[in-house]
């Protein structure tokens, strides 16, 4: 049995198509098995809502009379890029403000923009013949702005570690808290609902896929900085750690607060949650068997973050079934584990994608380039050289 | 046996009175310190679980009344901003007692105030800044 990504568009422009979540898939694979699930259900929707640290917006302000090219720039007094042009600019989510710290940050920004507030805007720019303004101070919102849309380098994490800390002492982490000596673990990963563990080895999810940004259409726009499609998979072709990522791109006008939130890890920063959620098509048992995965059937890789350096030694794999029951065992003690992404959020995420998929008709197209394959490519360290190495 | 949790607040002049000896010692009572803020010459307050005869408890709270002392149950020191919380779940990461919990149908986050001992290890945790202790 295989359908074609025109068969399945013609059923979705006709109202015909059968569209339900990752859980509900796997819940009707489960009951009437799995061929009989890959010939009637066609969309399968997904959803994660995770902090992402690497999100952030470009923006364009306009031109004020006389206009300024913006050179050292803040929003609410944390710091945008103003490496481009004149009235451009980047706002990334993890820059801290420059008088509350990590307490408010890029992110909170954003975040504000979202709910209709008033950002204070100033930037000072060099002075040129074609920009004499040297200052600006004023206000602005986000219905006042040319244009506002992410761009976000990293999302979407397929699979992600379990932390925990082997130290005698508590660390902070972008994972949150971890108690000495194993006293908790910690996770960050949608699961069986998360974009990329449906779709294990990216057919259907590539440069040009439709997905879902913090309430907001948008496009997979690239690979996501360190995707690493040569992790370790198990059986089904499923990561058991960090591996594959996704560059995303969407307005920033059509967003909504409940699907992006600011957020500040005590003692690490700044970051925020971002909503993300992918259709995939059901195009044969091959990819239906991935769709069908539950909790039960993914594996996370448990690492210690009380050892500071790049590679972490692991503690084995964990199962996300356990993970959700709130105790794991690890090294022999049972430890309480707590998420850090929201369930009850990428559920609704994958939810709102099959209205999307199903009432505005939303057409699904096969990638206009794949994401860089198992083999491949991995993830190169950064060496710290001398100039005389070089 | 009963056990109830007191808010107590003292006027600055009773902020050193040997609180703990008059529990135990005149009702027989089991006082567990969860929090205090004691100054001399300063209002002070002290949240304290006593556990003991219920009668005891009541005749322990009148005298503590008795003494100029403020007693309230301590129930809502703990807020959750149920606006600003996405239900990620770190809190229960770091809740040693088990006070923050996710419910196993949907995840949502759940408060049982009788289970926390006000450590504040979530206050911290929240990455949403939703938990605030007010005490």
């Amino acid at each position: 049995m295989s359908k074609s990504w025109e068969e399945i568009n013609a059923r979705i422009a006709s109202g015909e198509a059968v569209v339900v979540t990752a859980e509900e898939f796997a819940d009707i694979a489960k009951s009437d098995g799995l061929r009989s699930a890959a010939r009637r259900v066609d969309v399968v929707t997904t959803g994660t809502f995770g902090p992402m640290c690497s999100s952030g917006v470009f923006l364009n302000f306009g031109h004020s009379d006389p206009p300024i090219k913006m050179g050292a720039i803040t929003l609410n007094d944390v710091p945008a890029s103003g490496g481009l042009a004149a009235v451009d600019t980047y706002l990334g989510v993890t820059e801290p403000s420059r008088t509350k710290g990590i307490e408010y940050g890029g992110a909170h920004v954003i975040e504000d923009l979202l709910k209709g507030k008033s950002v204070h805007l100033q930037a000072t720019g060099p002075g040129t013949d074609c920009y004499p303004r040297t200052s600006i101070d004023t206000w602005v919102t986000l219905d006042d702005l040319n244009q506002a849309y992410f761009f976000n380098p990293r999302n979407a994490y397929q699979n992600y570690a379990v932390a925990v800390n082997s130290s005698d002492t508590a660390i902070y982490t972008y994972l949150g808290p971890l108690l000495p000596r194993i006293g908790n673990a910690t996770y960050c990963s949608a699961g069986a609902l998360s974009p990329l563990l449906n779709d294990p080895t990216y057919r259907t999810i590539g440069v040009g896929t439709r997905c879902f940004v913090a309430g907001a259409p948008g496009y997979v726009a690239w690979e996501g900085t360190q995707h690493n499609p040569n992790q370790t998979r198990d059986e089904h072709g499923v990561p058991v750690a960090p591996s594959g990522t996704l560059a995303v791109i969407a307005d920033l006008k059509q967003a909504s607060p409940e699907f992006f939130s600011a957020a500040t890890f005590t003692r690490y920063g700044v970051s925020s949650f971002v909503g993300i959620g992918v259709p995939i098509p059901v195009l044969d048992e091959d990819i239906a068997e991935t769709l069908a995965l539950t909790d039960a059937d993914i594996r996370a890789t448990i690492f210690d973050y009380g050892v500071g350096r790049r590679s972490r030694p692991s503690f084995g794999t964990v199962s996300y079934a356990d993970l959700r029951s709130g105790r794991i065992t690890v090294e022999g003690r049972t430890v309480p584990v707590g998420p850090i992404s929201s369930l009850p959020k990428a559920r609704r995420i994958a939810e709102v994608l099959k209205g999307w998929v199903s009432e505005r008709k939303w057409q699904l197209a096969p990638p206009l380039q794949p994401l860089p394959q198992p083999g491949s490519q991995g993830v190169r360290p950064l060496e710290i050289r001398n100039e005389e190495a070089i | 046996m009963a056990r109830r949790r007191l808010d107590l607040t003292f006027p600055p002049r009773q902020a050193t009175k040997a609180i703990a000896y008059h529990l135990v010692k005149d009702f027989d009572l089991v006082p567990n310190f969860l929090r205090a803020q004691i100054q001399p010459g300063q209002q002070g307050r002290m949240l304290v679980e006593v556990s003991g005869k219920r009668d005891a408890i009541d005749a322990a709270v009148e005298f503590l009344g008795r003494e100029g002392i403020t007693v309230s149950e301590a129930a809502s020191d703990i807020r959750l901003d149920t606006e600003a919380c996405v239900s990620c779940g770190l809190c229960t990461a770091v809740c040693k007692p088990g006070a923050l919990t996710l419910r196993e149908s949907d995840f949502s986050l759940v408060f049982d105030k009788d289970q926390c001992v006000y450590c504040e290890a979530c206050v911290s945790a929240c990455p949403r800044r939703a938990i605030t202790l007010t005490f």
